[in-house]
């Protein structure tokens, strides 16, 4: 709680500071813009966070959006199938390759970063070749009005995606916080030995964060999609994966794995997307406006990492007044066997 | 003739524990001392202090009858003194010639420091050459056996001018034949007149190469043996020789071997560190059988081939005539068969997580309903284990970091004992923990057998195993050198099996 706690009071001192200089931040209009960014960020960066809890990362966010915007354009407007078929093929789509990801990280044992790097590369190539290149939009289908709705519409002036998001957030904390599944997950992001010596099939417990990152990533491409409402091969979806991680990360997200929570992943979201609405509304140069989320990043999670070494010392000086000996004395055993007498070859 | 070297009334105390108590060593020029002792009876902390790794609280080093301080390796290689540790510190990512003169490569170009590859390539060469190696300096590494990557490593101390070379458990990892040449490599450096200090276990090796063996127990020195005296007997009664403590004896011999010795029987396993010896024990219901042997005999793959963490080449393992498929902890777990780690802190508890997520952590889906966590039973689950084993902690709600070593171990227990277990392993219960929860856990060991629980302990605290066994299987060297009764345990006896010797 401390963690979220931290960058709530950052995100509130933000808004105040830019409502002061440029109360236009206040109007209607552009906190319900606010909040469809909010929620269309939101919702992905929830599937990465997860992805991060297991110690893994997901770079292919933006591409697979990419990928997923012209496939549903395309399923729509030239392959003629139905809207239901249509969405429920980029769920598909985005959970199978998100399968794959896993697998190859939990079986064949590469490094998240590389296959998800790869899969960055390969959907946003993919998408070109299979557009020629061309910009995909939805012409005039109809019975796109309900994933119009979803992308634009608002429900008692609250924008869909954020009502969306808030949804979702509450699913994924029972499930985070709440179940066996999340316990699985923080066990094997914090200690994997640990969490298979307890049973746990961990590949399965990792697999499915991705698939879950994926499932996420399908959801928000169809906002997106719609909410630009046409699709770009070359562009959509660029560097989206950052925002994800971003929002993690500012969250409490550790990218050693094990730390995190659904609060600090949205709270981080939003942050991030304050922070664009702020270079529009002060006036600074659009040009600055990544210099700015790179500078803010920085110093938050290092203001972060300051505060909680600096608390862990305390404790530290605790636990050493209140502890008896055993805890503090090397064992003459482990001592020798460390330094090697033993005949105990490296593990 | 004064010794090259002579360390005097040495002592080295951790908080709590002596580990080394006036502990003297002399070495003179080119003579082969043995040290050997137990594990924990201190030859280590003795060689660190030397190899300027830690320093001594008491005592003094004299070298060629100089008082010296070492404060640090570099500080040891300064004086010729040279530390070949077990773990191999070789840089596999570089060719033999630039490990053999790392740090001292020969450079060229002025203030560029350039090395100076033909040099380097041609001292090289002409220390292998003088070390009977038929090796090119520009081989890479990783492409020599572990041997040669050894011998690389010896050729480094060489070329850095060692006189006193310390040699740490050298053989632990070689064949016999490399462990001969080795030996004769050893051999010909006294003719060169380079002091070894030699640790090994294996006593056999001892026999041949020693000049002198000093023996070490319980951090004293409890003598010596002249090359003539230096035999494999007298080494091991030296090396152990010591009443057993009581405190056992209250706690061990129930004795049950209910419904004989294979009621867990481990047919023929085979682990994939030790692809050629096939390992076969049973264990009764209620047995508590000891796993004694020295570090690295393969005792901890034993329990891991068993709990399914680590692959196996062969298995054949059954519970109550029932053979079982473990293939992974889960597997493991279904059955009723549990282990309790070495390392607690990276295998046995998520030490960021509650005494109450680590307890309910395997058992989870007892404590939920359609996926979600019933937190109320999952936390009287916890309290009640943390009350019916005395775990010392303000809450179940703290951090298991935050608990002294023997209570993390009792919250490792913890986990297993809401689940009913039916074999129980142990991989050294004891290490590094105070003796009020020693003699807790043994009491628990005890009760959990006079249950009926089948229990395997690994240790390799010697009056440890003898104390909580009814039955020791002693391990060498990654297969069973023999099984001994509770009217055939003596601490001779494991040492005899444990170093390779013959079972009388």
């Amino acid at each position: 709680m401390k963690k979220e706690l931290g960058i709530l009071i950052l995100l509130i001192v933000l808004c105040v500071v830019v409502s002061a200089i440029n109360p236009n931040f206040l109007l209607a209009i552009n906190l319900q813009n606010l909040a469809r960014q909010i929620g269309a960020f939101g919702i992905f960066s929830i599937g990465l966070g997860l992805v991060i809890i297991t110690g893994g990362i997901e770079l292919s966010v933006g591409s697979m959006m990419a990928l997923l915007g012209v496939l549903l354009s395309m399923m729509l407007t030239e392959w003629k199938f139905g809207v239901v078929i249509a969405v429920l093929a980029c769920f598909a789509v985005a959970m199978f390759l998100t399968l794959i990801h896993g697998l190859l990280i939990t079986r064949v044992n590469m490094q998240p970063f590389i296959v998800t790097l790869c899969g960055l590369l390969f959907y946003r190539g993919l998408a070109r070749f299979i557009t020629k290149d061309e910009t995909k939009g939805f012409g005039t289908v109809g019975g796109l009005d309900f994933l119009r709705f979803l992308a634009n519409g608002n429900l008692f002036g609250v924008p869909m995606p954020f009502v969306l998001l808030i949804l979702i957030s509450i699913v994924t904390w029972v499930v985070l916080h709440r179940s066996i599944y999340g316990r699985y997950l923080f066990a094997t992001g914090r200690n994997p030995e640990a969490a298979r010596y307890a049973g746990i099939n961990t590949r399965t417990i990792i697999t499915f964060a991705y698939m879950i990152a994926g499932a996420l990533t399908a959801m928000s491409g169809i906002i997106f999609a719609f909410y630009t409402n046409s699709v770009s091969p070359a562009n959509h979806g660029n560097a989206y994966e950052l925002y994800g991680i971003a929002a993690a990360v500012l969250g409490g997200c550790s990218l050693r794995g094990g730390e995190g929570s659904v609060l600090g992943i949205i709270i981080g979201a939003a942050l991030l997307q304050v922070l664009r609405n702020l270079v529009n509304l002060l006036g600074i140069p659009s040009s600055l406006d990544f210099a700015v989320m790179g500078a803010v990043i920085l110093l938050g999670v290092m203001a972060d990492q300051i505060l909680s070494e600096r608390r862990n010392r305390r404790q530290v000086v605790v636990m050493r007044e209140s502890l008896g000996a055993d805890m503090r004395a090397p064992n003459p055993l482990a001592a020798d066997h460390s330094g090697g007498t033993g005949s105990e070859p490296p593990a | 003739m004064t010794p090259v070297l002579e360390m005097s009334a040495i002592s080295k105390r951790f908080p709590g524990v002596v580990a080394l108590e006036q502990v003297n060593l002399e070495v003179n020029s080119a003579e082969i001392v043995a040290l050997i002792g137990e594990n924990g009876a201190g030859k280590s902390t003795l060689m660190k202090i030397l190899g300027g790794v830690i320093q001594q609280d008491a005592g003094s080093i004299r070298l060629d009858g100089e008082q010296i301080e070492i404060h640090s390796p570099r500080e040891a290689s300064a004086r010729r003194i040279e530390f070949i540790h077990q773990e191999l510190s070789v840089l596999d990512n570089l060719d033999v010639g630039a490990n053999i003169l790392l740090r001292r490569e020969p450079t060229k170009g002025g203030w560029l420091k350039l090395i100076d590859r033909d040099k380097l390539y041609r001292e090289a060469d002409a220390l292998l050459a003088k070390l009977g190696l038929d090796i090119s300096s520009r081989t890479p590494l990783v492409r020599l056996s572990l041997a040669q990557q050894q011998l690389v490593e010896i050729a480094r101390a060489i070329s850095a001018g060692a006189r006193i070379l310390i040699m740490d458990e050298p053989t632990s990892s070689l064949t016999l034949t490399e462990t001969r040449r080795l030996l004769e490599i050893v051999k010909d450096l006294k003719a060169h007149d380079v002091s070894i200090i030699y640790i090994s276990h294996r006593l056999h090796e001892i026999e041949e190469i020693g000049d002198r063996a000093v023996v070490l127990r319980d951090g004293r020195n409890v003598g010596e043996l002249k090359r003539s005296e230096i035999n494999h007997d007298r080494m091991v009664r030296m090396m152990v020789g010591r009443d057993l403590k009581d405190f056992f004896k209250s706690a061990s011999g129930s004795g049950g071997k209910k419904n004989g010795q294979d009621w867990f029987a481990v047919r023929r396993l085979r682990t994939t560190r030790y692809p050629n010896h096939l390992v076969s024990f049973g264990v009764g219901r209620g047995e508590v059988l000891g796993l004694a042997g020295l570090v690295g005999a393969g005792r901890s793959e034993v329990a891991r081939a068993i709990f399914g963490v680590d692959a196996t080449a062969e298995s054949d393992i059954s519970l109550a005539g029932k053979p079982l498929h473990v293939e992974s902890p889960q597997d493991a777990i279904k059955e009723g068969i549990y282990l309790v780690p070495e390392d607690r802190r990276t295998s046995g508890l998520i030490v960021d997580f509650t005494v109450r997520e680590n307890v309910s952590l395997p058992g989870l889906d007892r404590y939920a309903t359609a996926g979600l966590i019933n937190s109320a039973k999952e936390r009287a689950v916890a309290k009640q284990a943390c009350q019916s084993i005395n775990i010392k902690a303000s809450s179940p709600e703290m951090k298991t970091a935050n608990l002294s070593g023997g209570n993390q171990q009792k919250v490792v227990l913890a986990k297993w004992l809401t689940l009913s277990p039916k074999v129980l392993i142990f991989d050294e219960p004891t290490r590094g923990i105070d003796v009020g929860a020693k003699s807790e856990i043994y009491a628990l060991i005890r009760k959990l057998a006079g249950e009926g629980v089948s229990i395997i302990a690994i240790s390799s605290e010697m009056e440890e195993a003898l104390g909580i066994s009814d039955r020791l299987a002693v391990m060498h060297e990654g297969r069973i050198a023999g099984t001994l009764n509770r009217d055939q345990f003596t601490e001779e006896a494991i040492m005899r099996l444990a170093t390779g010797g013959l079972r009388e």
